[in-house]
């Protein structure tokens, strides 16, 4: 795995974690957020002391249920623990804390956030340039596919408009959303939710994978406007970059997608005699076979199928469990990687396109940036430190994002 | 008579419109249990109509634990409900509807005070009524549908022409080739029919689905579920405040029992089933041929260790009594099996008395009936092998396979039934056996017939006999006696 040069400090060490979480880490704007709402009154205030935090130490140790009246005693407890990461779960009917003694059946997740994991993991038996935990600028195309797609299907179809795309730290990308409507779904909603936009399910296994037609009835419209989104990157991502055909297993794995034996054949020994030839050759050779098709009926099947294949190699990856269950916990944003040591920095959507995992901030790199702006000093209090890091962006991003999810709660709470 | 009424009337926070439901008269068959029964009931009725309509509902249940498919499900229920409430649409002809529908209505209002007390029976309360709603809902006439629809509102929005032509392209894809001009849409808040929304059936714009004509019925359960489900919640608030009332808590603590074991039913008269009784002689060979599992084991024991502890005596004298064994041949047999054990004296004097008083000839000269499922699952000895070796599966295994073996049982069917103790559904795990080792002329679903479970240990052995009599189960080669 490449690292960045700055990184000759180890990210999971006590010292950089608490440098970081007391100078940089921006816990105002996780409490504005999590709270939705400036102060509230002693009956509104159950969501940020009801809610769930839970740390991973920096001995793979894993504590479970912990509850903050604010922020600045959540700050005060993560710099005494140190973790090297911690994740954030629902709104409990009580206070996470006090859960060894109110009665189970008073214990219950009630409300949070909808999230979705997209992990570059789950593209393994597609992509051609790395695999596993490994990440590199070309795959970051299928996240980006993946982003477009999810992005405008929730906006367009669900009518949410508060979301917070996340980056992983290393190979994937979070999504929180925190619409009033979607932090009360119910678990049956967020499933129902969840299987509407999956397409691919056990994306490790080979073979065909989608599944979304009856019989020879058109994609549903939702998987229409999908498809042609994903029509867009198809020849640049598919075909060009990572050139999923060129080779011949690459090739195989196509053709067994095809409901046509006759027309896979032909095309197999067209292609046995260059099976390097790129991938956009095929796709076209395989056009043209279909268009040469005379019996309207099987064409119709072929077009079909190859949408199908579209979906395949482009629609969104999601790791259903994370959305199902309000009581899942996810990694909360501008958490350290503990292997790549990068922030898991807000991505804006529009520009998804532009980011590159690579060039995400380290928090070796951030703290070189604090030691070069002056003031070491270790003691006292260090406001808005971050705005001397290439942090700032980021944070500005994510305290306007916690300023929209309040400002639509206050106005909802003056309509009554 | 006294007044149920005023315990029902606790649910509403108004009663300004009693006049208008005096009577519980309603128009429609469908009912979506809005209006609360407000005029006097005996307490007869009260228990009777929750009972019957409990006995469906624990049908419904058992239908979804033995994973019955939505046409099985509705056919079993629709029997279960022509036996116990029948309910007629308007055109049935010299049928008092009015009435009818008056005990369905108690009889729901009763069983929401039952089954509002936890969120476990809370949930499966709910089930089960939408699943009876489904069934009546599609069973329904279509005309008398149609205005039940009408007279409800179901917070949906008609789409309209201008909002159709925009979204044309996609909303043809729901109506496959018809009109999309003459085709209804329904738009309402995606969250409330997560169901269709999971399956792609509806199309979605903006947090809003678009919901064809013919997947209205959606809208209309969840809208069932939904108000069934706040009801629940607020009678559970509510309830403390009738505990005062012991006439009316008992029965109540009854029916939420009923539920996890089926309806409780005193199983009587089976002599005729029996033909002209049976003789001590011929226990032997039908405890091997039709009884249960609770029956077989306690019979097992008797005859290997020439006795039974008093509620083993009490439990088998009393289902033997009900099974048509008379008191001259009851006695015969109890000696018949305690030899070696006491003399002749002491049977008489210890047990001769305890024989005669299940008969109710002696002492309280009261007639009892055989205990039913939901008795011996609480038994603490002699009660359901179901439940008392659930946490022993390899005793319960060696039990079902050396009592049933002989009549058609095999190892591969055993976890099926394992999974079912396990999951505490005991009288299914029951049912289950009768089927298989009544394979020949029960099928799978089937039951005791009608899609029936087991609820009383004398309803097995009945039913099993009378399967033998019909001549559908060929006899057995072998009797052991």
């Amino acid at each position: 795995m490449a690292l960045s040069s700055d990184l000759d400090i180890d990210p999971t060490s006590e010292e950089v974690l608490l440098t970081f979480y007391r100078r940089l880490y921006p816990f105002k704007q996780l409490f504005k957020w999590l709270n939705r709402g400036p102060e509230r009154t002693e009956k509104e205030s159950r969501l940020f002391p009801y809610r769930e935090f839970a740390f991973t130490l920096r001995n793979d140790a894993y504590l479970r249920y912990n509850s903050y009246p604010s922020d600045v005693e959540m700050k005060k407890h993560v710099c005494l623990l140190t973790p090297s990461r911690f994740e954030i779960g629902p709104v409990y009917s009580a206070q996470p804390k006090d859960k060894k003694t109110v009665r189970p059946a008073h214990f219950k997740p009630e409300k949070r956030e909808v999230v979705f994991d997209i992990d570059m993991t789950d593209y393994d038996p597609i992509r051609t340039c790395c695999s596993d935990a490994d990440i590199c600028r070309r795959c970051w195309g299928f996240i980006a596919v993946a982003v477009e797609v999810l992005d405008t299907a929730i906006r367009d179809q669900f009518g949410y408009t508060q979301l917070l795309w996340v980056y992983s730290g290393r190979r994937g990308i979070h999504l929180w959303i925190s619409d009033q409507e979607a932090f009360e779904l119910t678990d049956d909603q967020r499933k129902a939710m969840v299987e509407y936009l999956t397409v691919i399910k056990n994306g490790k296994e080979p073979g065909k994978r989608v599944n979304v037609r009856f019989g020879m009835k058109d994609l549903p419209p939702a998987l229409k406007d999908a498809c042609q989104a994903i029509n867009n990157s198809f020849d640049e991502l598919i075909l060009q970059d990572q050139d999923c055909f060129g080779s011949q297993e690459g090739y195989e794995t196509l053709l067994s997608l095809l409901p046509d034996a006759k027309l896979a054949s032909r095309l197999r020994e067209k292609w046995s005699d260059k099976p390097d030839s790129p991938s956009y050759v095929k796709w076209d050779e395989m056009k043209a076979e279909v268009k040469n098709l005379k019996d309207k009926n099987a064409r119709q099947i072929m077009r079909n199928a190859m949408e199908d294949i579209l979906l395949q190699y482009a629609y969104p990856r999601l790791d259903a469990e994370v959305s199902k269950h309000r009581n899942h916990l996810l990694k909360a944003p501008f958490c350290i990687h503990p292997k790549t040591g990068r922030i898991c920095v807000p991505i804006d959507p529009e520009r998804i396109r532009e980011f590159d995992p690579a060039k995400v901030p380290t928090v070796g790199q951030l703290l070189a940036e604090l030691g070069g702006a002056g003031s070491s000093n270790t003691s006292g209090e260090h406001k808005d430190d971050w705005q001397k890091t290439s942090l700032k962006p980021y944070i500005e991003m994510f305290e306007q994002y916690a300023n929209s999810v309040q400002e639509k709660q206050v106005k909802m709470d003056l309509s009554w | 008579m006294f007044q149920a009424a005023k315990q029902l009337k606790l649910q509403r926070n108004s009663s300004d419109d009693i006049h208008s439901v005096d009577n519980g008269n309603t128009s429609y068959r469908l009912n979506l249990y809005d209006q609360p029964p407000l005029y006097d009931v005996t307490v007869e009725d009260f228990e009777t109509s929750a009972l019957d309509r409990l006995r469906i509902l624990a049908e419904i249940e058992s239908s979804a634990a033995r994973n019955r498919s939505w046409d099985e499900t509705k056919q079993v229920t629709i029997t279960q409900c022509g036996k116990y409430l029948p309910l007629n649409s308007n055109s049935a002809l010299g049928i008092d509807v009015q009435a009818e529908r008056k005990k369905d209505q108690l009889g729901h209002f009763v069983l929401r005070l039952a089954f509002c007390r936890s969120e476990e029976l809370r949930r499966r309360f709910i089930r089960a009524e939408t699943t009876l709603f489904k069934v009546r809902f599609e069973t329904d006439d279509s005309n008398e549908r149609r205005a039940f629809l009408n007279s409800k509102e179901f917070n949906w929005i008609s789409v309209s022409d201008a909002e159709k032509t925009k979204y044309e392209s996609q909303l043809q894809h729901f109506i496959g080739k018809g009109d999309l001009d003459n085709e209804a849409f329904y738009k309402v808040k995606w969250t409330t029919i997560p169901d269709l929304v999971e399956k792609r059936k509806v199309f979605l714009k903006g947090g809003y689905a678009y919901v064809p004509a013919r997947e209205q019925a959606s809208i209309i359960y969840a809208a069932f579920e939904e108000r069934l489900e706040a009801a629940l919640l607020a009678t559970s608030r509510a309830i403390p405040l009738v505990d005062e009332d012991t006439r009316l808590n008992p029965i109540l603590d009854n029916l939420a029992q009923g539920f996890i074991a089926g309806v409780p039913s005193d199983w009587v008269a089976s002599a005729e089933h029996t033909g002209d009784g049976i003789t001590a002689d011929m226990v032997d060979s039908l405890a091997k041929k039709h009884f249960p599992l609770c029956m077989r084991v306690l019979h097992q024991s008797l005859q290997k260790d020439h006795h039974l502890k008093h509620f083993g005596r009490l439990h088998y004298g009393l289902f033997l009594k009900v099974l048509g064994l008379s008191i001259d041949e009851a006695i015969a047999f109890w000696r018949k099996s305690f030899a070696g054990g006491p003399g002749s004296d002491k049977f008489d004097k210890e047990y001769r008395y305890n024989i005669r008083h299940s008969f109710g000839l002696e002492g309280r000269r009261m007639n009892y009936p055989a205990k039913n499922c939901l008795q011996l699952h609480s038994a603490h000895e002699a009660g359901c092998p179901y439940r008392q070796l659930e946490s022993s599966p390899e005793n319960l295994q060696s039990a079902l396979l050396s009592s049933y073996s002989a009549s058609g049982l095999t190892i591969n069917d055993l976890p099926e039934i394992l999974a079912q103790v396990k999951k505490k559904s005991y009288h299914v795990a029951c049912t289950r056996v009768f089927e298989i080792t009544h394979s020949r002329s029960v099928k799978k679903g089937e039951g005791l017939g009608d899609g029936e479970s087991v609820t009383h240990p004398n309803q097995y052995a009945a039913r099993s006999i009378e399967l033998e009599k019909e001549g559908k189960e060929p006899k057995m080669e072998v009797d052991f006696v």
